[in-house]
């Protein structure tokens, strides 16, 4: 105990250098960088997929335009859920830290719950634009928009499945060096994935009903 | 390495966690990241519901306010400032976004030029 009381004073002054013999926790640590360096290619792939969106988006063939058919109540509301859960996960990593599993869990579960009803809503969203006759092979500017729209979707939705199984490790194994860098990825990728949002938030939906 | 086995289960032990940027928060860093989203979101809606702006200035004030919300979340969400010393989390992002800008900005650029009509 008094070891690890040591720890956390000498922490602060040093952090970042001088942990080489932290051997197990490097490792964590490396893992950790390792996640980053993959988000930071997963911006390079939603790069791509806005450049090709903002480079078609004028190309409706004819059909309906995004002006024409969104309805931003619903987005709107997408938006502030993501970013709501957004700081609830960020809520559960202040729990882990404080060592309370209970709050942990329960915050990510909260995190989930808003992410479940920001997809059911673009799920609703994808729908109608469908029955309004804007499907992915109606035009370039729907293509893209599916492509973009959905890739983030799909995103989140793998991100739900993913804070779920964290939360059945948690409850199986406790707070434990790897389920804390595990806790700190997800909250990260969720994080990143409500920055996405607000580009396509943007970008997608209120420059073109502007 | 009997500091590895009290680690593990010690309430603190995230603060020594190499790389762990987020290990550094507060409630208070995150309720400001919070307030500061939420004011970033609402600006352009009002913007754009209310036909404040138009044109150039207002895809510039929308632009900005995301881009401004994108910081904001860096550094109140994902603590990138409170990175330790070689900031490679920091020189890993400035690559990325070179990479990103350089497709967006490359992709618009040679596509305006390229329309038919």
């Amino acid at each position: 105990m008094a070891k690890s009381g040591n720890h956390i004073v000498s922490a602060p002054s040093q952090h970042g250098g001088g942990h080489a013999h932290e051997g197990h926790h490097d490792l964590e640590g490396m893992r950790l960088m390792g996640f980053w360096i993959f988000l930071i290619t997963d911006c390079i792939l939603f790069g791509t997929l806005f450049a090709t969106y903002v480079v078609l988006s004028g190309n409706t063939a004819g059909g309906p335009t995004g002006a024409e058919l969104f309805e931003m109540p619903g987005v709107i509301a997408e938006t502030f859920i993501l970013l709501t859960s957004s700081f609830t996960s960020g809520l559960a990593v202040l729990a882990m830290n404080r060592g309370d599993r209970k709050g942990l869990i329960s915050w990510l579960a909260v995190t989930v719950v808003l992410g479940a009803a920001f997809i059911t809503l673009e799920v609703t969203e994808f729908v109608t634009l469908v029955h309004e006759g804007a499907t992915i092979s109606t035009s370039a500017h729907w293509s893209a928009f599916y492509t973009l729209v959905g890739t983030h979707g799909l995103h989140v939705s793998l991100g739900l499945v993913w804070m779920i199984a964290i939360m059945i490790q948690l409850g199986r194994h406790g707070i434990n060096s790897v389920t804390r860098r595990k806790v700190n990825v997800i909250s990260l990728y969720w994080h990143f994935l409500d920055v996405v949002w607000i580009f396509v938030f943007t970008i997608v939906y209120l420059l073109e009903v502007m | 390495m009997a500091q590895h086995t009290n680690q593990g289960s010690h309430a603190h032990g995230a603060h020594d966690e190499h790389g762990a940027h987020e290990s550094h928060g507060s409630l208070k860093s995150y309720v400001i990241g919070f307030v500061l989203s939420l004011i970033l979101t609402a600006i352009p809606l009002i913007i754009v519901l209310n036909d404040v702006l138009e044109g150039t200035a207002a895809k510039v004030v929308l632009l900005g306010a995301a881009i401004l919300q994108f910081v904001v979340q860096l550094v109140y969400f994902m603590h990138l400032k409170e990175e330790g010393k070689p900031r490679w989390n920091f020189m890993v992002l400035i690559l990325g976004l070179i990479i990103v800008l350089t497709i967006v900005a490359g992709s618009i650029w040679i596509m305006t030029y390229n329309k038919v009509a």
